[in-house]
């Protein structure tokens, strides 16, 4: 059948640079570029192009040029070239169709209509060079009072829950060992161990290689229970059960059989070749109390030594569930944004589900500071944190700390072509293709991650020093630090902020 | 002596190695004009490749070199700093050193009718192989 879909992007070759050194050939997994030997040229197939930009990137003379060229169609405000290709699409294959990584539509993101406050004249700025400046983070569920006994020495006689120590409010969300290589994931642990944080194995299951990383690690539980074992439980630092994701609230995961291999298997505990398939719910979480259950069968799995958490997606009744999750015993509430990322997800659900990280988490924080339950848990958000000034903004609204996905896959090297979902990326990181996962070397991997933790740590430090603030914990929830531009009085009084002037 | 030595697991078979070892032993060093106005020398570094496994192969610089043991004009000789290198003016093209040589590193260089090998890049700190390695699979240690 013909296809009426044209590809994205064209190719251009400047064939006075070409030295025909076929770095690009080589390069492409999906064989866009062919070397012609009888004619000494290389053709391009541009119907392929993904426009990861993996051949421009290594291209030894700069040769190539890959630009974004959709089919042009007559003007039409309606009927958009990205309506019509779908069509076509579905039309071709009578298919859901498939994405990766995070929602790309232009919904409004309030981090660009929030400012920063900084000190002037009535009060002194910190200079972070010159002064100490403290970033660390601890989550758990905090008491509601302190008793401590006077005396020689001040002892503190309440029992503190577990608490995770953070030398910065970031950390790597997750993503499991069969959505990414196995070299992402060592890159995204040995990263969390240099930088005093923590990564989350994602529903894989934790390879043998990557216990010794326990001490950073937050195990996850999900529907699909995959690689779960009293051991794993007790390898990692904490447990997050995971309800729900960012990119595709309300929908459940799927690993083709075809990148379930030998090491996946094993550590996803299932057979080789067979679709790793996560069901939609937790089969045996219909309500806040089952929650409950699960929260407290994992706390004595692990001897309340370790903080247990609850991820969902970011959606129209977040706050409500929040407060039951706090009830429940969650010790810290992941909530990810609308646009959380994925390695697959239907496109129809990812472009259209859930609302605005930075919505639900001004009303959550909102909701639990009202029903004088905020103490009791930590609330980390995730889902397009993009920057220092994210994170900053994220933690004046009221978040304990942030989860990087997308962030970090590009510190790796990662495009957005939104492919995840083929198996081949050109970055050797949504893959299990042995060709393609040795091109992320993990030391390379580790140190890219650390650099950008600690270039994003500087840069919050000199953020809070502008404001006047030394330490961290002194910013979360501080409201009045963010002023907003173009937003709607409704958006001010959810986001619980000013607008700039006020 | 520092030698060159390869990760295979992060070799990515993308072959730069060889395309700037064949720059840096160009008449004029530039990429593109190497490329496609000069005589093009062959690369000293090899990379061999099957399925997903590739690695990244030159001359190990032996300290009990069978090369030049075997060399039958004295063009193959080890300089001071211990790497060995060949005299294309005294090679003679016998391929003796091609046929005792255990590691397949050194090839014949049918223009010139000489025996090409891997020298370390003289006068370079790093060899560009090493350099320009955009995966960090070779490394330059003692």
């Amino acid at each position: 059948m013909l296809t009426l879909c044209k590809g994205e992007f064209s190719v251009e070759r400047d064939d006075d640079r070409c030295i025909r050194c076929l770095v690009c050939v080589r390069q492409c997994p999906f064989d866009v570029h062919k070397y012609d030997e009888e004619e000494d040229r290389i053709y391009s197939d541009e119907s392929k192009c993904v426009g990861c930009q993996r051949c421009a990137t290594l291209c030894p003379t700069d040769a190539i040029t890959i630009r974004y060229e959709p089919m042009e169609m007559k003007e039409n405000a309606n009927w958009k070239t990205y309506h019509l290709t779908n069509i076509y699409k579905q039309a071709e294959t009578g298919g859901v169709l498939l994405t990766g990584m995070g929602n790309d539509k232009p919904y409004p993101i309030y981090w660009d209509h929030i400012l920063l406050n900084a000190s002037q004249v009535t009060n002194p700025s910190i200079d972070p060079l010159r002064e100490p400046m403290e970033l660390r983070t601890y989550l758990g569920r905090k008491p509601d009072l302190l008793d401590i006994e006077d005396g020689d020495e001040l002892i503190l006689k309440t029992e503190i829950s577990p608490q995770l120590k953070l030398e910065l409010p970031v950390m790597f969300s997750a993503m499991s060992y069969g959505a990414i290589s196995l070299n992402a994931v060592k890159s995204l642990a040995r990263a969390a161990a240099i930088a005093g944080t923590y990564y989350n194995t994602g529903e894989g299951g934790l390879h043998k290689d990557l216990y010794k990383y326990g001490k950073n690690t937050i195990v996850q539980c999900a529907s699909g229970r995959f690689g779960i074992s009293p051991d794993y439980l007790n390898a990692g630092s904490a447990i997050e059960i995971k309800i729900g994701q960012g990119a595709k609230p309300g929908i459940g995961g799927h690993l083709p059989g075809e990148k379930v291999l030998e090491e996946i298997s094993e550590t996803r505990m299932i057979a080789e070749g067979t679709d790793a398939l996560s069901p939609a719910p937790h089969h045996d979480i219909y309500s806040i109390e089952d929650l409950r259950q699960l929260i407290f069968a994992l706390k004595e799995t692990t001897a309340y030594e370790k903080p247990v958490g609850v991820k969902i997606a970011a959606v129209h009744n977040s706050a409500a569930i929040s407060s039951g999750m706090v009830r429940a015993g969650a010790d810290f509430i992941v909530l990810d944004g609308l646009r959380g990322g994925t390695g697959a997800a239907p496109l129809v659900t990812r472009d259209n589900v859930g609302i605005p990280i930075e919505l639900a988490l001004a009303s959550v924080d909102q909701r639990l500071r009202e029903e004088g339950i905020r103490n009791k848990t930590s609330l980390i958000v995730a889902g397009g944190i993009r920057s220092s000034s994210d994170v900053i903004k994220a933690i004046a609204l009221g978040a304990d700390a942030v989860y990087i996905g997308t962030a970090a896959l590009v510190a790796l090297g990662c495009h957005l072509c939104q492919k995840c979902y083929t198996g081949k990326c050109a970055w050797g990181i949504a893959t299990q293709d042995p060709y393609l996962t040795k091109r992320l070397n993990p030391e390379i991997g580790t140190r890219r991650l650390v650099n950008l933790l600690k270039a994003w740590s500087n840069e919050m430090k000199e953020l809070i020093g502008g404001m006047g603030i030394n330490a961290i914990e002194s910013l979360r929830g501080n409201r009045l630090q963010l002023r907003g531009v173009g937003l709607t009085d409704t958006e001010y009084r959810i986001l619980g902020i000013l607008p700039a002037g006020e | 002596m520092r030698r060159i030595y390869v990760k295979e697991d992060v070799c990515i078979g993308c072959r730069l190695c060889e395309i700037y070892c064949i720059v840096q032993h160009s008449k004029s060093k530039n990429i593109i004009k190497a490329f496609r106005d000069e005589p093009r020398p062959l690369p000293g570094v090899i990379v061999e490749e099957k399925g997903p496994i590739s690695f990244a192969l030159q001359c190990r610089h032996c300290d009990d070199a069978p090369c030049v043991e075997s060399c039958i004009t004295g063009a193959m000789q080890r300089m001071e700093d211990g790497r060995i290198i060949c005299d294309i003016d005294r090679c003679v093209g016998c391929w003796t050193c091609i046929m005792v040589c255990p590691y397949g590193a050194i090839r014949m260089d049918q223009n010139r009718k000489v025996a090409s090998k891997c020298d370390l890049c003289i006068g370079e700190d790093i060899p560009v192989c090493v350099k320009n390695c955009p995966n960090e699979a070779l490394m330059y240690e003692e």
